[in-house]
């Protein structure tokens, strides 16, 4: 040992100096605060490892050859990771449904999530900012729809949709979910329209904009947040969806969600295609909730008026 | 929020007629599609289920009258009712527990993303998630693995599961199971059968007569040799068992406690009386323990229930943190200041403050919880499904899947409806009033 470590170490064996001006607690006190604070971390801890086990327990059974996943639970396979493949993987995506079920998948959520957006930000701003007969009567009715169960809409939309001869087809199901997002996606986009400064559109309007180019080129900028969170929620709820597609998409639309619920057959037997599936399926709302917390969150505080 | 928007007053006539018919292009798409897909099935289910299945007949409230008396929709309204009850009061519980202690923590952050999560995932994921963590067999449900690990801790493992006495070899084995040999003599044999392949340690040695000699003393073996062999005698090849525990009890009373050796010999100091018996208990014979069936009819509402938690519990922290920290700090610190316990000011003070967005909360699980039909869909296996129904999924059960009622299935929209409308009125009203 060097001098100078022995020098730094030295002031340790010293009483520390009660630091002046700040009154020093008894000692059970502190104690008590101690415990109270490794109790807190003990908790949230305990927490932490309930809420990451079944997540992580996918993804380690989701990697598992069928033959070694009936012997034992996906635990040991920590201990033992050379049993560890992506063989279900590339089983799964070398060919066949689940590549075409992703696919669906995508040519449902990104249409009806552009749709409803569209849709939305156009009704959210009049109802904020234009003059028309009825506007706030019409918005409070639009509020009463935030809570209608999409359960309601299954038997009626089918027959129309059947009328119409989209029913069983990708576009039905865009339809559905266009339907049931655009309440609280309009609910969404006025409030947040609302919030842009009076004067700032009254000055564009002055300026000789028209109300399109008012909308397109200030609102919806300055709104930029509110859609981002609006996109966010509805893509997920719509790539997330299960029930709706169940109903409205046709043995060439499912998506792969349905696909999976198709697969489940009395449990155990088929993990090998249900866990890499069930992880697919996940892997991207958790890329875009990684990515994009903050407008998740507050997607999530305003769907809380619901 | 207000409802009334600022607006320009100084439009001319002309162009405020302008502005209106640019103000319909704006609304009428969004208005059109709401009216067809959502206002119209509300009228459409109503009328619907005022027919009978085929659509041509007019049966009036039968359905609904149907809808409470049949037995599979009673078990989903009770479902329902259990749901709305327990779920949404455990979910606001745990945000508001989480909220307040990741307030006193470094990695609070970390730990709200990771409980915050699920939130993303489908309830198809998570269902599958979940059917994993609850299956029955220990060696793949992490639930009942977790459970059988703490069991065994505590508790012996039965040595010899589904083990008995040979038939008219003199033990006999009581409703409870314990093997008794009623014996006042100093030397017992303990013939079993029944001990599954495998079972027998690898430690079992060939069986020896009992020790004799003063006290009890005997032997405990496998009454079984490849190729014969007489029942009840200790013949030549048969194997001792170890492990197994031996009591000797006097007038019902134990009085002394021993484990067998390799051998399969045991023995006892106390002398033998004529009240006296040598008992084998059925802790030695019992199936070990395999943890709960979750996935079966009495735990399934309880199972679907928890992993809902797992899925909602990071929103109801989310929104609860939010308005903590929107919480005026004086009164906590002059409560501190006080003297008052971390508890006292969380029931007393931060609880009554945070009433609002703690409502907030809990009508919108209320309102989640009465339409759950994936999660139960997916985790509860297809013989249990009866016994986890709930409103929702009866509904599609009975208009899609096979029912193919869709008047009765109507009914159950409506009242789906119905228990939803006080929440749309109050949502309504609470417009209506801000706006003022």
């Amino acid at each position: 040992m060097t001098t100078t470590q022995a020098a730094q170490s030295a002031p340790t064996t010293v009483p520390a100096p009660v630091p002046a001006g700040r009154p020093t607690l008894p000692l059970t006190t502190r104690l008590a605060a101690l415990t109270r604070s490794g109790l807190v971390q003990a908790v949230l801890t305990v927490a932490a490892v309930a809420w990451l086990v079944p997540t992580v327990g996918l993804l380690v059974s989701s990697l598992r050859p069928k033959q070694v996943a009936v012997t034992g639970g996906w635990w040991t396979a920590v201990t033992e990771p050379a049993q560890l493949t992506l063989q279900n993987y590339t089983a799964l995506l070398g060919g066949g449904d689940v590549p075409k079920a992703l696919w669906n998948t995508v040519l449902i959520s990104v249409p009806a999530t552009l749709l409803t957006v569209a849709l939305a930000a156009g009704a959210g701003y009049a109802f904020a900012w234009m003059r028309f007969p009825g506007r706030d009567a019409v918005f409070l009715g639009v509020v009463g729809l935030l809570v209608v169960p999409v359960q309601v809409g299954l038997i009626p939309v089918a027959k129309l949709e059947g009328a119409v001869g989209v029913f069983g087809t990708i576009p039905g199901v865009v339809l559905f979910h266009v339907g049931y997002g655009l309440p609280f996606a309009v609910f969404l986009m006025r409030n947040h329209f609302l919030e842009i400064p009076a004067e700032l559109l009254e000055a564009a309007r002055m300026d000789g904009c028209g109300e399109w180019r008012t909308f397109r080129t200030l609102a919806l900028p300055l709104a930029a947040p509110a859609v981002a969170s609006l996109c966010i929620f509805q893509f997920l709820w719509v790539w997330n969806d299960m029930l709706v597609a169940l109903i409205f998409a046709g043995n060439d639309s499912q998506p792969l969600t349905v696909y999976l619920q198709s697969q489940m057959r009395q449990f155990g037997s088929n993990m090998d295609i249900l866990a890499p599936g069930a992880f697919l399926s996940l892997l991207v709302p958790v890329v875009v909730f990684l990515c994009f917390q903050r407008f998740f969150i507050q997607g999530a505080m305003a769907g809380s008026v619901k | 929020m207000s409802l009334r928007s600022p607006r320009s007053g100084r439009a001319s006539g002309g162009a405020l007629r302008r502005h209106r018919g640019l103000a319909l292009l704006f609304v009428l798409p969004a208005l059109l599609l709401l009216g067809a897909l959502v206002v119209y099935p509300i009228g459409y289910s109503v009328a619907r289920s005022l027919f009978d299945a085929s659509g041509h007949r007019f049966v009036g409230l039968d359905n609904y009258g149907t809808a409470f008396t049949d037995h599979a929709t009673l078990t989903a309204v009770r479902n329902n009712a259990i749901w709305v009850a327990v779920a949404p009061a455990l979910v606001t519980a745990i945000g508001l527990v989480f909220a307040v202690l990741t307030e006193k923590i470094r990695w609070a952050t970390a730990f709200k993303l990771l409980v915050f999560m699920p939130m993303a995932i489908s309830f198809l994921a998570a269902g599958i998630i979940f059917r994993t963590v609850y299956d029955a067999d220990p060696h793949r449900g992490v639930l009942n693995a977790a459970a059988v690990a703490v069991h065994d801790t505590f508790n012996d493992r039965p040595t010899y599961p589904g083990a008995h006495p040979r038939p008219s070899t003199g033990l006999d084995q009581a409703q409870d199971g314990d093997v008794t040999a009623p014996t006042s003599t100093r030397v017992v044999l303990l013939p079993l059968v029944g001990v599954q392949p495998g079972a027998l340690p690898a430690t079992a040695r060939t069986a020896q007569e009992p020790a004799g000699g003063d006290g009890v003393s005997g032997t405990v073996f496998l009454d079984f040799v490849p190729g014969g062999g007489h029942p009840g005698r200790l013949d030549a090849g048969k194997k001792g068992l170890p492990g197994v525990t031996v009591q000797l009890r006097d007038g019902g009373r134990t009085v002394a406690t021993t484990t067998t050796a390799d051998d399969g010999t045991f023995r006892f100091g106390a002398a033998p009386s004529a009240t006296t018996s040598v008992v084998m208990p059925a802790a030695n014979f019992a199936a070990p323990y395999r943890g709960i069936d979750w996935l079966g009819p009495a735990f399934i509402t309880p199972a679907v229930i928890g992993a809902y938690i797992w899925i909602w519990a990071g929103f109801a922290m989310v929104i609860i943190a939010g308005g903590l920290a929107n919480l005026p700090r004086e009164t906590i610190e002059a409560a501190r200041i006080d003297g008052a316990g971390e508890w006292q000011i969380l029931r007393r003070i931060t609880v009554p403050q945070l009433a609002p967005v703690l409502g907030v909360v809990f009508i919108t699980m209320v309102i989640n919880v009465m339409k759950i039909f994936d999660l139960v869909y997916i985790i509860a296996p297809g013989p249990v499904q009866q016994d986890a129904s709930v409103l929702a999924l009866r509904l599609y059960l009975v208009s899609f899947g096979g029912g193919n009622d869709q008047g009765l299935g109507s009914a159950l929209s409506v009242l789906l409806l119905l228990l939803v409308v006080p929440v749309m009125l109050l949502n309504v009203r609470r417009f209506r009033g801000s706006r003022a």
